[in-house]
């Protein structure tokens, strides 16, 4: 039975003290919905600039926002996916302020009655173990225009001007907030590929960080252990990848680290990520408080949801992610990497749960699928799913090695050409006479003509180069067209070199 | 010089006894006789009225008929028209071209009306005389010394004048009741939600209503019906079935119960404008109805409530004028500077003290005492007036407590906010409403009878009724409309 | 409820409006009238009373999730203060927080 194992963590230490990092993090993920969240333009990314706009998300006098029902349908699938709760009454706020990628002025977003309340996600560690940060809140708001900005570098910092683009002004956004329940980047990264897994699985979001369909902030501090009050923290932007976001969090983490050894103090602020020199800036303090003067936005009616719909609506999820984890790990028997390996792959999962379903050998399948087929796979730049060879082959396969029929060699041929041409294994097999051939006798007397046509070797063995066993294998597999048991190829070989002599 | 009302032009067009381009060729050469000296207009669409015209006359011409066939249609310049310049009389917005129309507009212009033009206003609706316009001047059509009253003066000017048949007008504390008032003409405020405000520029969401300045109640509740009904493009309009009023009009009030609002007391008038009043509670009377006395013990709350929502609202919705995507841009040394520039350029004063006092109202610390109060105020407000309901069918008030003032008259803010005094309570509320030509009063130091109007409230959605009870007012009370403007000296090539 | 000085230098900031000191003592005048007009209402028992959330009250008022034209890009940059080819061309933005 796998574990539940407390990860071990690397102790952190503060001038001799042990401290540990508190984190949570903020996420903001686009929907994905066909059109923006107030209006019916087309919600797609890389179009050309200011072709996917109106009225409304251009914020012209006299526009109205009407909300995408589908979006809200989305985000509470992404609440309910995580246990959260859905309040039966829900409003949209405006949040003012002013900015150029801003068509309004005012970001329509939800400020004390968000659509989701709570909730908690779990993950699986690469070390087997299992960890989880609850959920504060999931809401719903619009996205900003895109803004370029007109200098050597594109940064804001000595730029004469910027450009704006407002195909992405009113995409529709969750935000996803954390409670600082992280304590290692390791977390971190497990956290954020939950939500991209199941965001995906689900159909919510295809959160691909490239494309800005995934964008998060992480809140660090520092606390010694056994202390319930937080440290000051600071606000690391700027990640745009998950790998990035681990290495920003040890980079902070070390930074922070230095700050206190020094008898410093942490500033609170917001820095940002600076992917080439593995540094986090200052980019603001976070002291300057904004008054966004949110109020319930007078042009939209609240959403309200019975019991029976959200009822409804949690019995739609359907099996989610990490309930297929945890079965690969615990019930197969699958290493982390290996599970997620599966499961992040698309379609993978389903082809590996159909061959298992079959054969019963997960081990042995996850081995295939994540060896041989792969490797097909990205040789031929087929999906395994799309292959010729069919769940129903690969079981087949599977049974005949578990039967001690057919041996691995030929086992690895018959997958190429399965791959290729489709077909059963079994028949194959019978077809063309593959069967391992496992009795002693035959074996035994290839084994005299294999030692009979190479002589020097058998010296060299007696000798005491006992590697020539491995050529002389591999002589008795060719004579035997590749179907005799290896193991008791070598058995046999040993057995007449030993004793003859 | 009778006019011919909206019903009568549609008849006469859809029977072909009239062409749509003729009436339209007269009131365009009307507008340009008159216009240069009442100044309701700040935008004339002529092309856009002929090429309306001649469509409207060659689907007649095919047998098809429009409610609004030929019928000349003024449009207040804070609702969208496409390829029309849309200006909410502000520098802000001087030269921009609309590239939509507003929905309750298009409901029009579907029906067969034709868009003579866009009408001055107090900038962005802010205001109760018209004199906050940036872009122009509008007179009193009955003494050129006074006030059209406001927001919606271009509008309810060009109708007195006869520089339209009908026009459209917005009401947010009172802007088409109180200009209508002063200018002897029908305007009316539907429920909250019935009309949709996509395309009208947004000063007060919550309060905002699109309505019908007409000559006749019959013309307005024509053009409610046409105008009135759910929109896809508006969240707030309510899906709730439009009982036509045009069907309902009555010629007596037997059965009706007409609410008198004790904390309306005459009394507080001048004489000769309280006499006119008792007269038209008595004409009520006459007609058959059954005065009741009803409270409305919050309504003297109703200025300070709207006051603090009003501005609150519109300092987020005139956020969006900042000179980055369309309008006037006062170009400074950064974004920063760019926006505080461009707006202080572009707004007029009044405009600027409401974005203050609401941004005020709205800003932490101040949030709950200000501006959620007031939210609480105005809960009361529409409690008073659904218990008043229990008791009457319509309340009958004063739309404003005098005819129309001089300019700069009222040049303290505050006692221009008092102007909406009787109107303001029922856009908090959300009630129809609307104002009906009751009489005349003299002003002290003129010797010109200037109009006066009476305001009839109803239960929310109750337009049938309401409109109803107006026209059998209307018709018993034709004293009202004894009178006819001055005279208009032409003034050859305006506009 | 109190009714102290609008501190209208503050406001106008945050509402992107340049005044002039002359203004900010006129607006501030003004509005101070207005606000000690609006200390009425702190005599209203609103204690229990809901703050109206909504005129008409209604729910669920959504849309479909399906596409609609959109505005011809020319049409939308024609009346842009400012256009460099595709885009809208604002002001270099230091110093604006977010």
């Amino acid at each position: 039975m796998s574990a539940t194992i407390e990860a071990a963590k690397p102790a952190l230490l503060v001038n001799g003290t042990p401290y540990e990092v508190v984190m949570g993090i903020e996420c903001h993920v686009e929907l994905k919905t066909e059109t923006k969240m107030f209006c019916g333009c087309r919600n797609v990314f890389g179009a050309e600039p200011n072709t996917n706009v109106c009225p409304v998300c251009l914020g012209m006098p006299g526009a109205l926002p009407v909300p995408n029902a589908k979006a809200i349908a989305l985000l509470v699938k992404a609440g309910l996916a995580f246990d959260a709760r859905i309040p039966a009454f829900s409003k949209f706020d405006r949040k003012n302020y002013f900015y150029p990628d801003m068509p309004k002025d005012y970001q329509i977003s939800q400020f004390d009655m968000p659509l989701t309340q709570g909730g908690v996600v779990h993950f699986w560690l690469g070390d087997g173990s299992r960890g989880s940060c609850r959920l504060t809140r999931i809401h719903l708001e619009e996205d900003t225009g895109k803004s370029t900005h007109a200098s050597r570098d594109g940064r804001i910092a000595g730029s004469t001007h910027s450009l704006v683009d407002f195909n992405r002004a009113g995409v529709p956004l969750m935000e996803c907030v954390s409670e600082p329940d992280i304590r290692t980047a390791a977390e971190a990264v497990a956290f954020l590929e939950t939500l991209k897994r199941t965001f995906v699985a689900l159909g919510i979001s295809d959160v691909k960080m490239e494309e800005g369909s995934l964008r998060c902030d992480v809140n660090l501090s520092l606390r010694p252990v056994g202390q319930t009050e937080y440290g000051t923290k600071a606000e690391i932007k700027n990640m745009n990848s998950f790998n990035s976001v681990g290495r920003a969090i040890e980079s902070e983490i070390a930074r922070q680290v230095a700050v206190l050894e020094s008898g410093g103090r942490i500033v609170q602020e917001t820095r940002g990520w600076d992917e080439a020199a593995g540094v986090t800036h200052t980019m603001r303090s976070k002291e300057q408080a904004h008054d966004y003067r949110y109020f319930p936005d007078p042009d939209l009616t609240p959403i309200e949801f019975a019991p029976a719909d959200v009822a409804r609506m949690r019995a739609e999820l359907g099996v989610l992610p990490d309930e297929n984890l945890t079965r690969l790990i615990e019930a197969d028997k699958l290493r982390p990497e290996q599970a997620l390996q599966i499961l992040d792959s698309p379609g993978l999962f389903g082809y590996y749960a159909a061959v298992v379903e079959r054969c019963a050998k997960p081990q042995a399948a996850v081995n295939f699928v994540l060896g041989d087929l792969s490797r097909l796979a990205n040789e031929t730049q087929t999906p395994v799913p799309e292959s010729k060879i069919t769940p129903e082959a690969l079981a087949e396969l599977v049974a005949l090695i578990e039967a001690k029929t057919i041996n691995s060699k030929t086992a690895k041929e018959l997958i190429v050409r399965l791959w290729h041409a489709g077909g059963s294994p079994r028949s194959i097999v019978e077809a063309e006479g593959l069967a391992q051939v496992s009795d002693t006798g035959a074996i035994d007397a290839i084994v005299a003509e294999v030692l009979a046509a190479n002589a020097k070797s058998v010296d060299d063995y007696r000798a005491g180069k006992t590697k020539v066993l491995g050529f002389l294998v591999g002589q008795v597999m060719k004579q035997s067209r590749g179907t005799a048991n290896p193991t008791l190829a070598e058995e046999r070989l040993r057995a007449h070199l030993d004793a003859t002599g | 010089m009778p006019r011919d009302t909206a019903l009568e032009v549609a008849r006469s067009v859809n029977a072909g006894e009239r062409s749509a381009l003729e009436l339209t060729r007269s009131a365009l050469e009307r507008i340009a006789e008159r216009d240069g000296e009442i100044g309701a207009y700040l935008t004339l669409t002529g092309d856009l009225a002929r090429a309306a015209a001649e469509r409207v006359d060659a689907a007649v011409r095919g047998g098809a008929t429009f409610p609004l066939a030929g019928v000349g249609l003024a449009i207040k310049d804070n609702m969208c028209v496409t390829t029309t310049r849309t200006t909410c009389a502000s520098k802000i917005l001087d030269g921009w071209i609309a590239p939509y129309t507003a929905t309750a507009v298009q409901r029009l212009l579907d029906a067969g009306a034709i868009p003579l033009g866009k009408t001055n206003l107090d900038e962005f609706a802010m205001g109760s005389s018209c004199e906050n316009s940036a872009l122009g001047k509008t007179v009193n059509p009955w003494d050129r010394r006074r006030v059209p009253g406001g927001s919606s003066g271009g509008s309810v000017a060009a109708v007195a004048a006869g520089e339209a048949t009908i026009a459209l007008g917005s009401d947010t504390g009172g802007s088409i009741r109180e200009p209508a008032a002063f200018c002897n003409v029908v305007g009316f405020k539907p429920t909250y939600g019935r009309v949709s405000r996509y395309g009208l520029i947004a000063f007060a969401s919550s309060l905002d209503q699109i309505g019908p300045i007409t000559t006749t109640v019959a013309d307005a509740a024509l053009v409610y019906d046409l105008m009135a009904g759910r929109d896809p493009m508006d969240a707030t309009t309510v899906d709730r079935a439009v009982e036509p009023a045009l069907p309902g009009l009555r010629e007596d009030l037997r059965g009706v119960r007409i609410g008198i609002v004790r904390e309306f007391g005459l009394e507080k008038l001048e004489p000769e404008v309280r006499a006119v009043y008792e007269r038209a509670y008595a004409d009520l009377e006459k007609l058959g109805a059954e005065l009741v006395e009803v409270a409305l013990p919050t309504a003297d709350y109703g200025i300070a409530t709207y006051y603090l929502i009003a501005p609150a609202e519109c300092s987020s919705n005139l956020a969006r004028f900042d000179g980055m995507r369309y309008g006037l841009r006062v170009e400074g040394a950064d974004v920063g500077s760019t926006y505080e520039q461009t707006r202080a350029a572009g707004f007029g004063d009044e405009v600027k003290r409401r974005i203050l006092i609401g941004t005020y109202a709205l800003s932490s610390g101040y949030y709950d005492a200000y501006y959620v109060r007031a939210q609480k105020a105005r809960t009361l407000i529409a409690a008073d007036f659904a218990r008043a309901f229990a008791a009457c069918d319509a309340i009958a008030c004063p739309a404003a407590a005098s005819p129309a003032f001089e300019f700069a008259a009222k040049a303290d803010p505050v006692s221009m906010y008092l102007m909406d005094y009787y109107t303001i309570p029922m856009s908090l509320a959300g009630v129809p409403s609307l104002s009906v030509p009751c009489g005349y009063a003299t002003p002290e130091g003129s010797e010109l009878p200037m109009p006066l109007g009476l305001e009839l409230s109803g239960p929310l959605f109750a337009e049938r009724s309401l409109l109803g009870i107006a026209h059998a007012y209307e018709r018993a009370t034709l004293h009202a409309r004894a009178r006819q403007i001055p005279e208009i000296v032409a003034t050859a090539g305006a506009k | 409820m109190a009714s102290g000085d609008i501190d209208v230098a503050y406001v106008a900031k945050l509402a992107r409006i340049a005044l002039t000191p002359a203004e900010i003592e006129k607006f501030g005048a003004q509005l101070g009238a207005l606000l000690e007009h609006v200390d009425a209402l702190a005599a209203l028992p609103v204690a229990d009373v809901a703050a109206t959330a909504q005129v008409i009250a209604q729910s669920n008022v959504m849309r479909s999730d399906t596409p609609v034209p959109s505005l011809d890009r020319e049409t939308v940059l024609r009346g842009a203060p400012q256009r460099e080819g595709a885009y809208f061309r604002v002001p270099r933005i230091i110093g604006e927080v977010t």
